[in-house]
């Protein structure tokens, strides 16, 4: 199909697209890397869209270290994502989850922001963000505000995000010295969303899990983040599958999900060295 | 003379070398011509209005809003283009008891599944008529759908068709010796239900077609990406009123058929109707999403089976009940039925055995159409008969290679009449396995499979032995009433300079067809390669010929072009023999030279040659033939099908916790006769060894209950990609059909046949010690869990 676009337009910094979103009102639609949008629009599944073109903001590319974090701007693409050396050194699990994201030509435009933005569920980086206990940096009208990952994804294509604001950054706390990261997903094929996927991260404070491709948004595991904590992997796994409602599709049932959710936490936890706490 | 392919050394020794391809670097450059490439004066774009339910009847249609879409011209509807075109129906007279209803370009009162075309909208660009197409208000009433094959033809299944009275498109029941007697007295019965997954054939250039009207000229001519011009010349003319000679059919560069493209679609021949009622060129190219819905889709199949075997390993009896609905028309004009017929035709294929049984049920349903992929029925029929031997090999105890070596026709048991009643002129069971255990150092994988289970990895070996039906003659469709030639053409000139043009009415769509001529004309005549154009796929050019499909090409084509080069090679040494007064059975020709034959000494280049004749013809003998232009056609008489035959395997690991299956390694050792270029024939082998697995593992249409394709896109329709893919090592064993001097049989579907069958067989072989066992392709990571008992809710 062709897409039916109707009208673009290309901002030159965070002002001007604010000011472009908002002249476009409801059709309006951010445009950064177009690995969703413009598929999207291609199938006709959106139509009439009003452009808003942010690719050019270099204000919002790169990542830069800001002490206890990460900054991440959110035009940065998944290939440098994947590349970067602050990111492997105290963001590992972003540098793992560029792996599993697609292929080549699609992370050599894909921005970070976008994925979060955009919020798939099965997606990698709104889990790892979640994950991370990240901070999800958005500007608006009223000016610029911070959401926590764990509250930012709300639901199928859904989040916090206001339809006159923009997402710009992701901040991301650096692991600490003996923190572990690690991302697992089961796959039909390589580069495809997974049939369900799962970030640990076990840092002093304690274990954080999410789950993602198992519900409508990534799921922050608390129970099994618990169980895990006081050592119980077996209860960490229940808990878990207790905590997922996951959905069946043409890939795979609800039931399998549940059951690999489990087989994936307690493949991280061996990675991660142990039975936690 | 005949050519000696024994004596790789002999001169102008293109057959059986690797040979670069003419049109690689083309392709490979981005200079192809597709259809889409074409762009004509005053062309326009037609977009098809399509069904969103799976049965309704059309209470009306307004095009009013559409037609004030800018640049929309026209919108057609079915009983617009009715008037101008007449309806078919998919039938053949040799498959006895099939039946179709007529089926038109555009639905008209009723539409049968999602997708199928009730509207057309031109427009002066693609966007525009799909902008007026979106506007275009169909008032449908829903009419109840049948989905489910099993259930077609009970009492309460509502009938698709009340005119044809059931459901039952076609039945077929084949039996050969007493099967209920054979299981009744046999060591062991082993039963399994089987089943094949929905698949497309998912062509990289989607189906395409533009037509344009010459109103002066009373001229069709439609640009087509289709396997079969001929045929489809034969189709336009009779279904438009136009005459076939005013009907010319051009096939340029071709992004990939598999079958795919041989088929009569609804929408093109309402693309060539539109241009003839508008007079002008008519573009349509299908989009990704209308060739999940509208390409046709195979291999829909549920079989209950079983084997009987003696105590040491002997078939008794193989008894087969094959089901498979095809959607609510069988497709012109080859029918749906064929697939089916494949599975009677082809189970058991390379065992000797005496009873045997099977029926194949065809069921009309309210989804999209299915008819002849790669490999039509084989990979099902191998599924099914590979399965079984395995099967019954572990219930008796039995080496799976061992129990094949005991039932395999011998090597020189030729020629033989199958069960089946195929008749097969030579094959290679033996000599194929000896090759493909050797290749794969059968005794060294066991080893490592028992390594790796030391080490907790559950690995498998799959073993399936195949027949693949090639170089049809006129037994498959010209005896049924359908205008397909079996029969294939060749022309080939020299020109002025010594070069040489071949026109032959195969048709090239990526595989190679234009180097396999180019290197068999160029031995027949005596000169390089490089020396011979190939021109493929103009009705108006060409001689006739049925195109490619059924893995004719190189067996039919390539003997017609063999024959037309020898032809064009007496002819020219006549010329010769008078120029250099010499008798034309001393002289040869050599890479483009007129020589002794003995000697080898060079006497007289062929542009020189071409000179003399063409320009100062004036100084030959009056009365010297000098036709530097031969034609040759070839039909196959001996046997209605050239079977070819091979083996492959398949080494696996399967994750018993996650139940997802990697491939380690996949070997195919096959037969196609003579191998004319054998990189070509690799590397055919192991695309459809690539498509063969995708349907192992990957590749299933789902529809829901109310039949609404679920998964109409590359995102989730999954196609085996390059990183899921083994390495494959192909070896070949040599049986060349006696029919031809070129020996050539079919290769293009014999990777495809035996994959699947090898991947499950593998499997199996790892889950076996669990108990468990997978029949349900494509074994997806939750039927492997399920197979385990892992999850059972």
């Amino acid at each position: 199909m062709k897409a039916s676009a109707g009208g673009y337009a290309r901002a030159n910094d965070v002002p001007h697209a604010l000011q472009l979103l908002a002249l476009a009102g409801a059709a309006g639609r951010i445009l950064a890397g177009g690995q969703s949008l413009v598929a999207a629009m291609n199938m006709r599944l959106s139509d009439g869209d009003m452009l808003v073109d942010i690719t050019r903001i270099g204000a919002l590319r790169g990542v830069t270290d800001t002490g206890d974090s990460l900054h991440i701007g959110a035009l940065t693409r998944h290939a440098e994502v994947g590349t970067d050396p602050l990111i492997r050194t105290h963001a590992p699990l972003l540098t793992e989850a560029v792996h599993h994201i697609a292929h080549a030509a699609i992370r050599n435009r894909g921005t970070i922001g976008g994925a979060l933005a955009h919020a798939d569920p099965a997606a990698e980086f709104p889990a790892c963000a979640v994950a991370l206990g990240a901070v999800i940096h958005a500007e608006g009208p009223e000016g610029a505000r911070q959401i926590l990952a764990e509250d930012f994804f709300e639901g199928v294509f859904t989040t916090a995000l206001a339809e006159n604001e923009i997402l710009t950054a992701i901040s991301v706390p650096k692991a600490d010295a003996a923190e572990t990261q690690i991302m697992e997903e089961v796959a039909r094929r390589g580069g495809d969303y997974a049939l369900t996927g799962l970030c640990l991260v076990r840092r002093a404070a304690g274990h954080r899990v999410a789950v993602f491709s198992a519900g409508p948004a990534p799921v922050l595991a608390r129970a099994a983040m618990a169980a895990l904590d006081a050592g119980d992997i077996d209860g960490a796994v229940a808990a878990l599958q207790a905590e997922l409602d996951p959905p069946s599709d043409t890939q795979a049932s609800a039931g399998y999900r549940r059951h690999i959710a489990g087989v994936l936490l307690r493949r991280a936890v061996e990675r991660s060295g142990g039975q936690g706490a | 003379m005949t050519i000696r392919f024994d004596n790789p050394d002999r001169p102008n020794s293109y057959i059986g070398k690797t040979v670069p391809r003419p049109n690689a670097r083309k392709l490979v450059e981005g200079r192809g011509r597709y259809v889409d490439d074409i762009v004509l004066p005053r062309m326009v774009h037609v977009a098809f209005v399509r069904s969103p339910l799976a049965h309704a009847r059309i209470e009306g249609i307004d095009a009013a809003a559409a037609t004030g879409v800018k640049g929309v011209l026209r919108v057609f509807t079915g009983a617009d283009l009715a008037a101008v075109c007449t309806p078919w129906v998919g039938v053949l007279a040799h498959l006895k008891g099939l039946k179709s209803p007529p089926q038109n370009a555009l639905a008209v009162d009723r539409a049968c599944w999602v997708g199928e075309a009730v509207a057309a909208v031109v427009a002066t660009s693609r966007a525009a008529a799909e902008e007026g197409a979106a506007l275009v208000e169909v008032d449908y009433d829903p009419l109840p759908a049948v989905t489910d094959t099993m259930s077609a033809l009970d009492a309460d299944t509502p009938v698709i068709h009340p005119g044809l009275g059931d459901n039952l498109a076609f039945r077929r029941l084949h039996e050969e010796g007493d099967v209920e007697a054979a299981m009744a007295s046999a060591h062991k019965v082993v039963s399994a239900r089987f089943r094949t997954a929905r698949h497309t054939g998912v062509t990289p250039e989607p189906r395409s077609i533009l037509v344009d009207w010459n109103p002066a000229e009373s001229q069709l001519t439609a640009w087509h990406a289709t396997q079969a011009p001929h045929m489809m010349q034969s189709v336009l003319a009779e279904h438009l009123d136009i005459p076939e000679s005013r009907v010319r059919v051009i096939c340029g560069d071709v992004g990939g058929s598999y079958g795919i493209k041989v088929h009569v679609y609804p929408d093109e021949v309402a693309t060539a109707a539109i241009a003839k009622v508008m007079g002008r060129p008519v573009k349509f190219i299908a989009d990704r999403l209308e060739s999940f819905t509208t390409d046709i889709h195979a291999r829909d199949h549920e079989i209950e089976a079983k084997i009987a075997v003696a105590k040491d390993g002997k078939i008794l009896a193989i008894d087969v009940d094959d089901w498979t609905g095809i959607g609510p028309y069988s497709v012109y004009p080859r029918t749906s039925a064929i697939e089916g017929n494949q599975v009677v035709n082809l189970c058991g294929g390379p065992y000797d055995f005496a009873n045997y049984r099977a029926r194949t049920t065809v069921v009309f349903q309210n989804k999209t159409p299915t008819c002849q992929y790669r490999a039509v029925g084989h990979p099902i029929a191998v599924a099914i008969t590979e399965g079984l031997v395995d099967m019954a090999a572990a219930a008796i105890g039995m080496d799976p290679v061992e129990i094949r070596r005991r039932n395999m026709y011998a090597d020189d048991a030729y020629p033989v009449t199958s069960p089946a009643k195929m008749r097969f002129e030579g094959l290679s069971h033996h000599a194929s396995m000896d090759k493909l255990l050797t290749l794969m150092d059968y005794d060294a994988l066991r080893a490592d499979q028992a390594e790796a289970m030391k080490r907790g990895k559950r690995r498998g070996i799959g073993i399936a032995s195949f027949i693949e039906l090639t170089n049809p003659s006129p037994f498959m469709y010209g005896i049924g009433g359908a205008r397909i030639s079996a029969q294939d053409g060749c022309t080939v000139r020299m020109d002025p300079d010594g070069s040489v043009v071949a026109l032959s009415g195969v048709t090239e769509q990526g595989q190679g067809t234009e180097a396999m001529l180019s290197q068999v004309v160029a031995e027949g005549v005596g000169v390089t390669p490089e020396k011979v154009r190939v021109i493929t796929g103009d009705t108006q050019v060409t001689p006739y010929g049925g195109g490619t499909w059924a893995s004719r090409g190189a067996g039919i084509g390539g003997e017609a072009a063999l024959q037309a080069a020898r032809a064009l090679r007496h002819s020219i040494l006549e010329v010769a023999g008078a120029m250099l007064q010499a008798d034309a059975g001393s002289l040869d020709i050599r890479d483009g030279q007129v020589v002794n034959a003995d000697t080898g000494a060079a006497r007289l280049p062929l542009e020189e040659l071409g000179r003399i004749v063409y320009f100062r013809g004036d100084t030959l003998p009056k009365g010297l033939p000098r036709e530097l232009v031969q034609t040759r056609h070839f039909i196959t008489m001996d046997y209605p099908f050239a079977f070819t035959n091979g083996v492959q395997a398949s080494y696996i690991e399967v994750d018993t916790d996650t139940g997802v299956v990697t491939l380690l390694k996949h070997w195919c050792v096959e037969d196609c006769g003579r191998v004319i270029n054998p990189q070509l024939v690799d590397e055919q082998i192991r695309g459809g060894i690539v498509q063969g697995l995708g349907g192992a593992l990957y590749e299933e249409i789902h529809y829901d209950t109310d039949g609404q394709l679920l998964n109409g896109s590359m995102a989730d329709y999954l196609v085996p990609m390059a990183a899921e893919m083994p390495d494959m090592v192909i070896g070949h064993v040599e049986t060349p059909t006696l029919e031809s001097d070129l020996g050539a049989k079919g290769a293009g579907e014999a990777g495809t046949a035996g994959a699947p069958a090898a991947v499950m067989n593998a499997i199996n072989d790892a889950l076996r010690p669990l108990g468990a066992q997978v029949t349900e392709m494509p074994f997806t990571p939750e039927r492997i869990l399920r197979a385990l008992g892992t999850i059972t809710d």
